[in-house]
């Protein structure tokens, strides 16, 4: 496995917005001119009614209230005209800004998702349930304010900041390092106080994770708490967590708080100290240093500067308060990445499942369902198509196998299923029945041996033909949301209405979905929430059934059902097995008692295989599982 | 309602809770003043000398440095208030959970409670931060600006009254418009969010059946859903921002232009120094005037989002209360036994349902007495109530008519921590919390012995895998116990139980993915250790329950019969049935 990339917040800023701009360009270009032109306007406001005053009232103080008139409405005009301007540019550049946003969000979730599918399922074995979720949930908000609100911000703030510097200079370059020196201090502050704010952030999110795996534990186990009357020592438990919870958050936010009010009178601060530096300046007569040359202070300059300063120091606080954001923000973005970066499932399989029908004896292919199938198989070598006929015969040669490198759980295991017939796996708990299955499917890659499906090695199938030809009944049965008729359509979405009746006549669910207020078009929420253990078990049959697959693997459920359902999901399954290799993973010896060939597994090796007669004739491990049930009559 | 059942969980922090309002009104007193003194600041470097910048300077590094401590105190103790009421609130949910019958529970799911506790939680504890600090500060800014304003000048105060509501109306018909709109597309990221969990959970068969393709697309467009009605809503909210900018620029222009006619109309004329005599207003009133524009309207905008939030949060604020206002339905009565004389238990009459209101009864009319140290087997269909009437032994719920004895005595007249400790209770849906298997064996026994822990584990037939694990009983037990298999989890769970050492142990199902043989070596063990416990053993196999001294045969809701195995084959068809049905495939099977 590649070691997870460990990039810095520069590298996913960056990436962030090229993903931004090579998507939006011109919506994000026009946006940023909105902006533009709105602050242009709202900067102008004040030098409005510096106009105002100097061109129109005191004139007008001696030359009398009727002179002031047509100057007056002119500059209201052009104010209006340019006040009118800002408002539509704050208009467009939110409402772009939205629509932005959304297609940016959607974009980045399809990405996730579409990656998501094309994963191995080595990865979500590998990988908690709770943490991918929390990728599209928590981290996606996080990258969404990245993207929507902390960059516009510094963008903004950044344009502000650097017209602001410019204008100081032009002023005075002492007073304008006095504002610099505070700059620093503010930055300074923002980033100590910040810092520790975002680390306790982090850390709370750790014990609310904490705190939440010991509530849900509890909030399920509750019935098992009453029972044992344990309810003091889970509030104990709960006081720690909640007490340990309440310490980082109050700190988290704490130091959030008293950001604000901190940067705020340094801002304060710098206006006093720049109006005894400028004061004393100007009384002392000291030559004042600008960017075009020297000239000595004037108490205008220095309500000019002031004016600017505060300005300045707004904007600086505020780009102080966003950069700490990015940083929390940063986290975030780093794992929607890493799961975009996630290496896909590989699949270089050149052999291909086709429809087939039989012309004067040879197999050819075709485009409409036949109901046979055939393997269409390309040499190289000579540029030849062969196509060898789908029967279900499975050969597994002297297979080894880890999850991990290193750490084999199977070993040398040869299974010989002929077309028809049933295969069944018995042993105890981490044994390998399970891990058998998971290699036929190539949901993992054996480490040494073969698989042969048909006679091909089932590495040069293409792996979506492999997995078509191969049905599957789980032991946890996994429904989708939809109706039922969608979740059983699921096992071949061009079924029709009546394949999918007669799929779940097959299975014997027919009666029971009839049973529900809206037939086959009840909606199922929630993983089928809504119905019982065994009914899901009769779908997932329904769903194999309409999949109508060569070969078959089921995993037997070992949850307990009534005794009159689990007769009818076995009924179902019979059905479906019949005429199909099957593998079958069994909890119930009557099961196994049916089948045609048992293997026994210990420690990841066949120990035993063979019919129920010869192993029990052979008097070993499997005659002890099956006669232990009587031992004591 | 709400708001008083929540407030109760403020408790100790209300100081802090108060003072953080007092300091805020502090800050903002200050940040309204400053402006003041700073005025006069720029009026002394007009003048001749040093001293009233001075002056003035320290007067405003005062200021400052109040203001400061002021608005330092107020941010962390306003992170106190609300974090500890937050901590009080989650301590009052789970207390209260604690106190739940299994009817309570059953009316919350428990991820529902979980949403209370951590989610909910945190939106009130933000709403209640957003209250004590916001909710003071932006109207009383609102107000001192307004007030500030009507001293400058009353006539130019009315341009602001003029604006204000436009403001206002314009943004609550916003808020009223997009509420609702964002509260159907919460809903429809939940749905979009399950249909993730969904295609995470079910890998393997999204796979099997090569459907990725398929899945992308339906996620695409439930995406593309989302986004269309998200996108409309927030068109409409980015409404907000131009119209405040609206009336923010046409107070500037009116207030320029009026105020500029005004100052002129009225002005006094110049006196003998030169200097002008000012009217009604002057030109640098006008300026502050300005200044107040700005505040007037940022407060009034900040005020609406602040009541978006907690509009928004009270919604979670209502669920939480929803909790703590339930009663708990059984309590244990003043001066009960606290003494469980013997394991016999009897059903007189009883009539049972899960819900008040429901008016079919889960059990209707159930007579039955057993004796101490017997042995009965329960079997019936799924619904049969056979779960529903061993539950009423510990009192996990009460009847609805006649009543249940245990010991001679009526369930309702003993303490409930002491019944139970009496009768351990395998659930059906049984579990494992996280820790070694020894803790979560000594759930049982708080005290017992690493002898007594094994001993009772030997009982369950659980010894011997729990001692082929590396490290025995000091296994880690994941949450849910996901690391052991179906049929161990069962067996700890039933060592468990025996380490009360109870006087009524009852399995409800608890040997389903126990394999037969050692099933039976669990109720031989039971027979011959524990003889005295009375053993209620519910069952779907009539191999485990066909040794029981008697088996009753559960339907609809009534005892169909009770009777022995051999009693049961001949004379109940209900029994029969499920006994064939269950050995059809072979003859063994049977003998």
């Amino acid at each position: 496995m590649k070691t997870e990339r460990k990039e810095k917040g520069a590298p996913v800023m960056g990436r962030l917005l090229r993903y931004l701009f090579s998507r939006y360009k011109g919506r994000l270009f026009a946006v940023l001119l909105c902006i533009l032109v709105a602050s242009a306007a709202h900067v102008s406001a004040s030098v409005f009614l510096q106009r105002i005053i100097d061109d129109c009232i005191t004139p007008a103080l001696t030359d009398g209230y009727a002179s002031m008139f047509p100057r007056l409405f002119v500059l209201m005009g052009i104010m209006g005209g340019a006040f009118a301007l800002a408002v539509v540019c704050v208009f467009f550049h939110t409402r772009l800004m939205a629509v932005v946003a959304h297609l940016f969000l959607k974009q980045i979730r399809k990405d996730m998702f579409e990656k998501m599918e094309s994963l191995p399922v080595k990865y979500f074995d590998t990988h908690t349930h709770g943490d991918i979720m929390s990728t599209y949930t928590n981290d996606v908000d996080a990258i969404m304010q990245l993207a929507m609100q902390c960059i516009p911000g510094i963008v903004c703030s950044a344009i502000m900041i650097a017209a602001y510097v410019g204008v100081m200079l032009y002023y005075s370059v002492w007073l304008t390092c006095i504002v610099f020196g505070f700059a620093v201090l503010m930055i300074l502050s923002a980033r100590v106080v910040g810092g520790i704010s975002s680390r306790n952030f982090v850390q709370q999110q750790k014990t609310i994770a904490k705190a939440e795996g010991y509530i849900e534990e509890m909030m399920n186990g509750q019935k098992v708490v009453k029972v044992f009357c344990h309810e003091r020592a889970a509030k104990e438990g709960f006081d720690a967590i909640n007490a340990e919870l309440c310490a980082c958050a109050d700190k988290a936010n704490g130091f959030a708080n008293i950001l604000g009010p901190i940067t705020g009178n340094l801002g304060n601060l710098l206006y006093v100290v720049l109006a005894f530096a400028g004061g004393a300046m100007m009384f002392a007569d000291v030559a004042n240093v600008h960017c075009f040359g020297v000239n000595t202070l004037t108490a205008g300059v220095i309500v000019s500067f002031l004016a600017m300063s505060r300005s300045f120091a707004n904007n600086v606080m505020q780009m102080a308060q966003t950069l700490t954001a990015v940083v929390q923000a940063g986290a975030g973005a780093r794992r929607v990445f890493a799961l975009i970066d996630q290496p896909s499932e590989t699949d270089d399989g050149y052999v291909t499942l086709v429809n087939a029908r039989e012309e004067n004896g040879r197999l050819v292919e075709c485009a409409e369902r036949t109901g046979r199938w055939a393997w269409r198989h390309p040499h190289v070598a000579d540029g030849s198509v062969t196509y060898t006929e789908v029967k279900g015969d499975i050969l597994l040669d002297d297979v080894d196998f880890g999850y991990e490198e290193n750490k084999t759980v199977l070993h040398g295991v040869t299974v010989y299923a002929k077309p028809g017939q049933r295969v069944a796996f018995v042993g105890s708990t981490g044994a390998g029945k399970t891990t058998i299955t998971n290699l036929i499917n190539r949901f993992y890659d054996i480490a040494d041996g073969k698989i042969r499906y048909d006679g091909i090695n089932i590495n040069k199938m293409k792996k979506a033909d492999l997995r078509r030809s191969l049905g599957m009944v789980l032991q946890d049965t996994n429904l989708f949301t939809g109706t039922v008729r969608e979740n059983i359509r699921y096992g071949r979405l061009d079924a029709t209405d009546e394949e999918v009746e007669a799929a779940a006549r097959l299975a014997g669910a027919h009666d029971f979905i009839m049973h529900l207020p809206h037939g086959y078009d009840t909606p199922l929420t929630a993983d089928g929430a809504n119905l019982s253990q065994g009914q899901r078990q009769l779908l997932s049959i329904a769903r194999a059934a309409v999949a109508d697959a060569p070969v078959m693997i089921m995993d037997e459920a070992t949850s307990s059902i009534d005794t009159r359902t689990e007769a009818i999901v076995q009924e179902g399954c019979n059905r479906l097995m019949q005429g199909r290799t099957v593998f079958i993973i069994a909890h119930r010896l009557s099961t196994v008692r049916a089948a045609d060939v048992i293997m026994v597994l210990e420690h990841g090796r066949i120990i035993e295989r063979g019919n129920h007669e010869q192993l029990i004739a052979q008097k070993g491990k499997y005659y002890q599982l099956y006669t232990g049930a009587f031992e004591l009559e | 309602m709400v708001f008083k059942t929540l407030s109760k969980s403020v408790r100790e922090y209300k100081a802090s809770a108060v003072l953080t309002s007092l300091f805020m009104v502090g800050e903002v007193m200050l940040e309204c003043l400053i402006p003041l003194v700073m005025a006069q600041l720029i009026n002394g470097l007009g003048g001749p000398s040093m001293s009233p910048v001075v002056k003035f300077g320290c007067v405003l590094i005062g200021m400052a440095m109040t203001s400061l401590l002021c608005g330092v105190l107020s941010g962390r103790l306003a992170a106190k208030a609300a974090t500890g009421f937050a901590k009080n609130l989650r301590r009052d949910l789970f207390y209260k959970v604690q106190t739940f019958s299994f009817g309570n529970i059953d009316r919350f799911s428990s991820a529902g409670l979980v949403t209370r506790l951590t989610t909910d939680v945190t939106n009130v504890q933000n709403a209640f931060m957003m209250i004590i600090r916001m909710a003071v500060r932006f109207p009383l800014m609102f107000c001192t600006a307004l007030i500030m304003a009507f001293a400058i000048n009353v006539k130019m105060t009315c341009i602001f009254l003029g604006i204000v509501p436009v403001l206002g109306i314009g943004m609550g018909l916003l808020i009223a418009k997009v509420y609702p709109m964002f509260d159907g597309v919460f809903k429809k990221y939940d749905a979009l969010n399950d249909s993730v969990q969904e295609n995470i959970k079910g890998m393997r068969v999204v796979k099997t059946y090569v459907r990725e393709e398929h899945e992308k697309q339906k996620f695409e467009r439930s995406a593309e859903d989302i986004r269309k009605t998200f996108t409309r809503a927030e068109k409409l909210i980015a409404l907000s921002n131009p119209l405040m900018w609206f009336c923010v620029f046409a107070a500037t222009l009116l207030i320029s232009g009026l105020g500029a006619m005004l100052t002129v109309k009225s002005f006094g004329g110049f006196d003998a120094a030169g200097d002008p005599v000012w009217g009604e207003l002057s030109t640098g009133e006008i300026a502050s005037l300005f200044t107040y524009i700005g505040q007037i309207f940022s407060s009034l905008m900040m005020l609406a989002m602040v009541l978006v939030m907690i509009i928004m949060a009270s919604a979670s604020a209502k669920r939480i209360a929803e909790v703590l206002q339930e009663k708990s339905e059984i309590v244990s009565p003043e001066n009960a036994l606290t003494h469980v004389a013997d394991g016999s238990v009897d059903f007189c009459g009883v009539d049972f349902a899960y819900a008040t209101d429901s008016e079919k009864n889960a059990l209707e009319n159930v007579e039955l007495h057993i004796k101490s140290g017997e042995t009965v087997g329960f079997i019936g269909g799924t619904g049969s109530g056979k779960t529903s009437l061993v539950q009423l032994i510990p009192r996990l719920y009460d009847v609805r008519g006649g009543c249940v004895k245990v010991g001679g005595a009526d369930v309702k007249a003993y303490d409930v921590d002491a019944l139970r400790n009496s009768v351990a209770m395998v659930l059906q849906k049984n579990l494992l919390f996280s820790g070694s298997i020894a803790d979560n064996l000594r759930w049982g026994d708080e005290n017992a012995t690493d002898e007594e822990v094994q001993a009772a584990a030997r009982l369950a037939c659980a010894d011997e895998f729990v001692c082929g694990f590396p490290d025995g009983y000091d296994t880690h037990i994941e949450q849910g116990g996901s690391n052991v298999s179906g049929g161990q989890k069962q067996r700890l769970t039933i060592a468990r139980a025996l380490l009360k050492k109870p006087k009524i142990l009852i399995l409800d199902d608890s040997t389903s993915a126990v394999d037969t043989r050692t099933d039976a070596l669990i109720r031989k063990a039971f027979r011959e250790n524990i003889p005295d416990t009375t053993k209620l053993i519910i069952a779907q196999r009539t191999a485990s329950v066909m040794d029981a001294d008697r088996i009753v045969v559960m339907d609809g809701g009534r005892i169909a019969a009770v009777g022995t195995h051999e009693e049961l084959l001949c004379s109940c068809d209900i029994y029969r049935e499920i006994h064939e049905l269950q050995n059809r495939d072979g003859g063994e099977d049977a003998a």
